[in-house]
């Protein structure tokens, strides 16, 4: 753990731009990841709908940061957004139950991409002087510590009697509720969480990126990657998320050089195997190939 | 006054297809209480059989229907055997779940497979009548559409009779209503199941098939058309064909209103927005029983 933190922070001073640009990526992905996972993995609500915290967090950062404000300050401001628009939808679709809840945040999410697709329509470029002006080092470190703010923050729920809460109401509401757990309370305050996750998340990409369509950034595919990871890395855990991060980012890299349009075939059927076979994840998968290592190292004690 | 009824009439054409494709996806979850979200995948597999058909063959896409349907219920089939019948045993929500990120998965690699099969090109069916009209009044029917319609409303009349009449469509009503009690009357469960998700995905396959003639069709339209027939299937909500049919034309309507009135993004827009509307206000649906 502590070597991993170690290369993280070391990366820019040891190897290649590229290379940084694609841990860069990584870590972006285990925000998003992250965010998706507190909601998903800890109070069992499957958002579909993430990607719409995404994009706000993206638009309302960049925005404002091109206007000359500092990015210290927009990106609060980005992620304060994405809060008030988990608000907005959060209070009404939190009372729905099960796959109700995934569809509906599906629908709203698409009619704010849509909205978005016809009101800015033209690509966002960063205008000259930003561009002569850009470091990617600055870049770099505000993603890697919004990656580890967010893994603290799961981390964090984990240890709560908020999360011991959530856990509850993941499990069975009705018990929930029947041990004076307010469930409805729950599970809006861990929306708005992951809500201000996503929207930082999105923020950063706004500061990073140099040019992309508005509507990119609220394109479901934000939503589809992040269940893709948390699932593949472990859902409801907190190392689950940033190992199917590195695993999606590393694989995606590599198909897609080699096989371009078919590494989404891959993905997809390696999702269902995990879905279906793996359901604890990469990260439970480890642990069970230790047991089982550790077992049939000491064949007296089995 | 005038352009405004075409626009409804084109809308109800419209939306005799949304309630087709609705359909298929109601019985699935009414039944097997399991969401397929690559609903509109196997759509587009249905879109694909035609067109194959079509410029392959040279066959008449309203026939083609009589393939893409069995075609598609095989793979409905398969589909059950291999991926969703594995979840039957689970527990209702967890069931719910795993069946959307399943079918989530499923629609990857649908899509993918779809572009290199046929690249991600649109594609369409122009049969010889495709650019014909009919005068009613001063009204404009295309044909094509018309046929859409007409089929739409055959397939599920059809499949109201097949679920009233027969003792596989009690089976399937019983099973849907209570599994258990269907279990001990002797229904064989599984075999109702699988039926049921084969029927389902059959009924993508035909609707398929009317999108390539009156649409277009791409590897990525199923996104859109799982929406739409989700938008549908809680407007009417569950129980029943004729709600869902009267669902679709609902939206079909409205769509073309709203494109008419504020503008052609509206279209998609309106039909999200009457979604989360009734799924807020109304959550049994329009037609459908108290949950």
């Amino acid at each position: 753990m502590a070597a991993v933190g170690a290369l993280a922070v070391l990366i820019p001073w040891v190897a290649g731009e590229a290379v940084v640009n694609w841990a860069l990526l990584v870590l972006l992905q285990v925000v998003v990841a992250q965010s998706w996972n507190l909601l998903a993995g800890y109070g069992g609500q499957v958002n579909l709908g993430h990607a719409a915290f995404f994009g706000i967090g993206a638009l309302v950062t960049r925005g404002l940061w091109m206007q000359g404000m500092p990015v210290a300050v927009a990106l609060p401001v980005g992620c304060a957004a994405a809060v008030g628009a988990g608000l907005l939808v959060g209070v009404p679709s939190l009372r729905l139950r099960g796959p109700y809840f995934a569809i509906g945040t599906l629908a709203m999410a698409e009619i704010l991409r849509i909205v978005v697709a016809t009101v800015l329509p033209e690509v966002s470029a960063l205008p000259a002087e930003l561009i002569a002006g850009y470091q990617l080092l600055p870049r770099y470190y505000l993603v890697l510590l919004l990656a580890v703010a967010a893994t603290g923050a799961v981390w964090l729920v984990e240890q709560s009697r908020f999360g011991m809460g959530l856990l509850a109401v993941r499990e069975d509401e009705g018990v929930a509720e029947a041990v004076g757990v307010d469930s409805y309370r729950h599970k809006l305050l861990a929306f708005l969480l992951s809500a201000s996750l996503a929207g930082a998340a999105g923020g950063a990409f706004g500061y990073y990126h140099l040019s992309f369509y508005p509507q990119f950034a609220f394109s479901p595919v934000w939503t589809f990657d992040a269940v893709l990871m948390v699932f593949l890395g472990g859902i409801g855990t907190v190392w689950g998320p940033p190992v199917g991060a590195a695993f999606f980012v590393l694989l995606r890299e590599a198909l897609a050089l080699r096989l371009t349009e078919l590494h989404v075939l891959v993905f997809g059927a390696v999702f269902v195997v995990v879905v279906l076979a793996l359901p604890g994840g990469l990260v439970d998968f480890a642990r069970v190939l230790r047991l089982r290592w550790v077992r049939a190292a000491r064949p007296g004690q089995a | 006054m005038e352009v405004w009824l075409q626009n409804v009439t084109f809308g109800a054409l419209v939306g005799g297809l949304y309630g087709l494709a609705a359909v298929g996806l109601a019985l699935v979850f009414g039944v097997l209480h399991m969401l397929n979200v690559a609903h509109g995948e196997l759509i587009m597999l249905g879109g694909y059989t035609t067109f194959w058909l079509f410029t392959l063959g040279g066959l008449d896409p309203y026939a083609s229907l009589l393939v893409a349907g069995p075609l598609l219920f095989a793979v409905g089939v398969a589909l059950y055997e291999g991926l969703f019948g594995r979840l039957v045993r689970l527990h209702e929500e967890s069931k719910i779940q795993l069946s959307i990120l399943i079918g989530f998965g499923l629609a990857l690699v649908l899509h993918a497979l779809a572009i290199l099969a046929w690249t991600a090109d649109d594609r369409a069916v122009t049969a010889a009548y495709a650019g014909r009209v009919l005068h009613v009044g001063r009204l404009v029917v295309p044909l094509t559409r018309l046929g859409g319609l007409a089929v739409a409303f055959a397939a599920l009349g059809g499949l109201h009779l097949f679920l009233q009449r027969t003792d596989v469509g009690r089976a399937i009503r019983g099973t849907a209503e209570d599994w258990e009690a269907a279990s001990l009357m002797g229904v064989p469960v599984r075999r109702v199941y699988r039926t049921a998700f084969a029927l389902g995905s059959a009924l993508a396959g035909v609707a398929g098939s009317l999108v390539a003639v009156s649409d277009a069709i791409s590897p990525a339209i199923g996104l859109s058309w799982t929406l739409k027939a989700l938008i549908v299937v809680v407007l009417a909500g569950l129980g029943s064909i004729l709600g869902t049919f009267v669902a679709g034309v609902l939206l079909g309507v409205a769509e073309s209103a709203a494109a008419f009135a504020l503008g052609g993004v509206f279209r998609e827009v309106v039909g999200l927005v009457l979604f989360v509307a009734v799924l807020t206000l109304r959550p049994q649906g329009l037609f459908g029983r108290k949950l």
